[in-house]
């Protein structure tokens, strides 16, 4: 069984330079020990592989459930030089939410 | 001028912001101070090479059109304009401002110029520099060099403001300090009072997005519900002497502002939370909590800061080639299949002309153009649009990217309609570098009137 990222959290997108910093926020406080037990650099990186990016950099705030990644190398260059149409990555919020994670039913209250 | 609280709004968070919700918020939001921030990283050095064209200009080109809407209303009430839009020429800004002014309503009011940000001489003069993303020396871009400036703090935006004047326009500075630079003014805080820095530098960086904070960027049918998204109000900040901070969004306007759209805007173009340099603080927003006081109003708590560093970052912008592209759509029976097939043929027509490229990207709108996934496990849209785009020294070869797509109506596959976004650019793009504090003079210079 899994978990989709998107039913348990929401996230938002930033770019500086060739580097994208996404945010993923848990729900509720389930949705938080989901993410923060089984939302891993390695599993974020494995996801966002194709498009060259990598190191990523986890950052973890518990008061707010969020976790912040920062994706270096995911914006073609960055945002001034990419031929990219989406220059700024601001769409790859919702790539982020596509990730299923292992677990079953835990977080899906709109806490 | 100590006061006890001060209230301060966002009208603008990018260049070509819209500019109703800007006029309202100053309508109905009761302010003492307006910000408006408009330099996106590059859009500075577009505004040099204007003013290279013509030396009246240079500053962001909407400015008179923003401005004619906002000065009139700001400037009956009180209302304290700061803003960037003086990009690379802010006494230009001024002098347009002023030229056009009295027209608008506004006969009489004060301007001070932030100058300085620009240093491109000093670029010159130090080729030995190494670039914050490679740590290559700056001296292999310094041919292709179109702008460098500097990210100033809040102390020169509130310098601009001690004058008295209603209106301070800058070049580039860091975009918190034109909120920070009110409070700075208006309660005479220390470079040494971290803990306030701290919570003015995060007001300006929850605020300078204009709607990103009050539910812009967050809205998902069904899941995320925002209320008259079209509508969407801007964002305000209740300062007060002690540091507190509650947020807000113009009274009665659409959107949402609550622990969730601040938590993401929080995070917004944020790296280390525990080290968000800027040049007045080093913000630590690990500990940021945020408080429901009321439907759309936050209190924030938690940030903690750190001493200024000792060095400015400077944005170089410097050409980088050409893009060129193209898009062509394709629908019904086969529509992919066609659509590969007028990649390949425009692939081949390039290669046959003799041109060549460094990086060349093919998406198929609608499968795979914004997260390059792999469009072998998409489902088969009923439509697809192919779009090329290719990087080169060459402007020429750029152009006949969009030249070869565009062709595609009469000589590409059957059924290829729609297309469009054929064209070249040159390419501006940016690097940074640090540099000490001491080498960077700055001045406030006050606009009068011819």
């Amino acid at each position: 069984m899994s978990i989709r990222l998107y039913d348990i959290a929401h996230a938002r997108a930033g770019d500086k330079g060739n580097t994208s910093n996404i945010s993923v926020t848990a729900y509720n406080d389930e949705g938080w020990r989901v993410i923060s037990r089984e939302l891993t650099t390695d599993r974020v990186l494995g996801h966002f592989k194709h498009l060259g990016a990598g190191p990523v950099r986890r950052y973890e705030l518990p008061q707010l459930r969020a976790l912040n990644f920062v994706i270096e190398n995911a914006l073609g260059g960055g945002v001034t030089r990419s031929l990219a149409i989406d220059p700024h990555g601001k769409s790859l919020s919702a790539w982020m939410l596509t990730i299923e994670l292992p677990g079953h039913n835990e977080g899906l209250g709109q806490g | 001028m100590a006061r006890d609280k001060i209230r301060i709004g966002c009208g603008a968070g990018f260049s070509d912001d819209r500019i109703p919700p800007g006029v309202e918020i100053v309508e109905k939001g009761e302010l003492d101070y307006l910000a408006m921030e408009c330099l996106a990283e590059r859009t500075i050095a577009r505004e040099t090479l204007d003013r290279a064209k013509d030396p009246t200009k240079g500053y962001t080109p909407v400015l008179l059109e923003r401005m004619e809407a906002i000065m009139p209303p700001a400037l009956r009430r009180g209302i304290k304009i700061v803003t960037n839009m003086g990009a690379a020429n802010p006494m230009g800004a001024a002098n347009a401002l002023r030229k056009h002014a009295a027209a608008w309503g506004c006969p009489d009011y004060s301007c001070a110029v932030v100058r300085g940000d620009e240093v491109t001489d000093i670029m010159r003069a130090h080729p030995e520099l190494p670039l914050m993303e490679d740590g290559a020396p700056l001296e292999s871009l310094l041919p292709r060099m179109a702008s460098a400036n500097a990210y100033l703090g809040a102390d020169v935006v509130a310098d601009g403001l001690r004058t008295g004047a209603d209106l301070v326009i800058t070049g580039r500075v860091a975009d918190p300090a034109l909120f920070l630079g009110p409070m700075l003014h208006a309660f005479d805080w220390s470079y040494d009072d971290y803990a306030k820095l701290a919570n003015g530098t995060l007001t300006g960086h929850l605020l300078e997005c204009s709607g990103q904070l009050t539910g812009g960027c967050f809205a998902d049918p069904g899941k995320k519900e925002v209320e008259d998204l079209a509508g969407l109000g801007y964002p305000l900040a209740d300062v007060w002497a002690d540091g507190r901070v509650e947020v807000s969004k113009t009274p009665g306007s659409g959107g949402r502002l609550d622990v969730a759209t601040c938590t993401e805007q929080l995070l917004y173009e944020m790296h280390d939370p525990t080290a968000y340099i800027t040049p007045d603080c080093v913000l630590d927003a690990s500990g940021v909590s945020f408080e429901q006081l009321a439907k759309d109003r936050v209190a924030l708590h938690g940030a903690r800061g750190k001493p200024r560093t000792a060095t400015y970052k400077v944005v170089v912008g410097y050409f980088d080639g050409y893009m060129g592209s193209g898009e062509m759509g394709f629908a019904g029976h086969n529509a992919v299949a066609r659509a590969k097939l007028g990649i390949e043929v425009v692939k081949e027509r390039l290669r046959r002309r003799g041109l060549s490229y460094s990086e060349m990207r093919i998406d198929l709108i609608g499968m795979n153009s914004l997260h390059a996934n792999d469009a072998s496990l998409a489902p088969e849209p009923y439509e697809v649009r192919l779009r090329i785009a290719a990087r080169t020294t060459d402007k020429k070869a750029a152009e006949a990217v969009g030249a070869e797509v565009r062709s595609l109506h009469m000589q590409g596959p059957t059924g290829a309609g729609g297309g469009i976004n054929f064209g070249a650019r040159q390419i501006l793009a940016v690097k940074s570098v640090l540099i000490p504090r001491e080498w960077v003079k700055t001045e406030i210079v006050m606009e009068r009137a011819a």
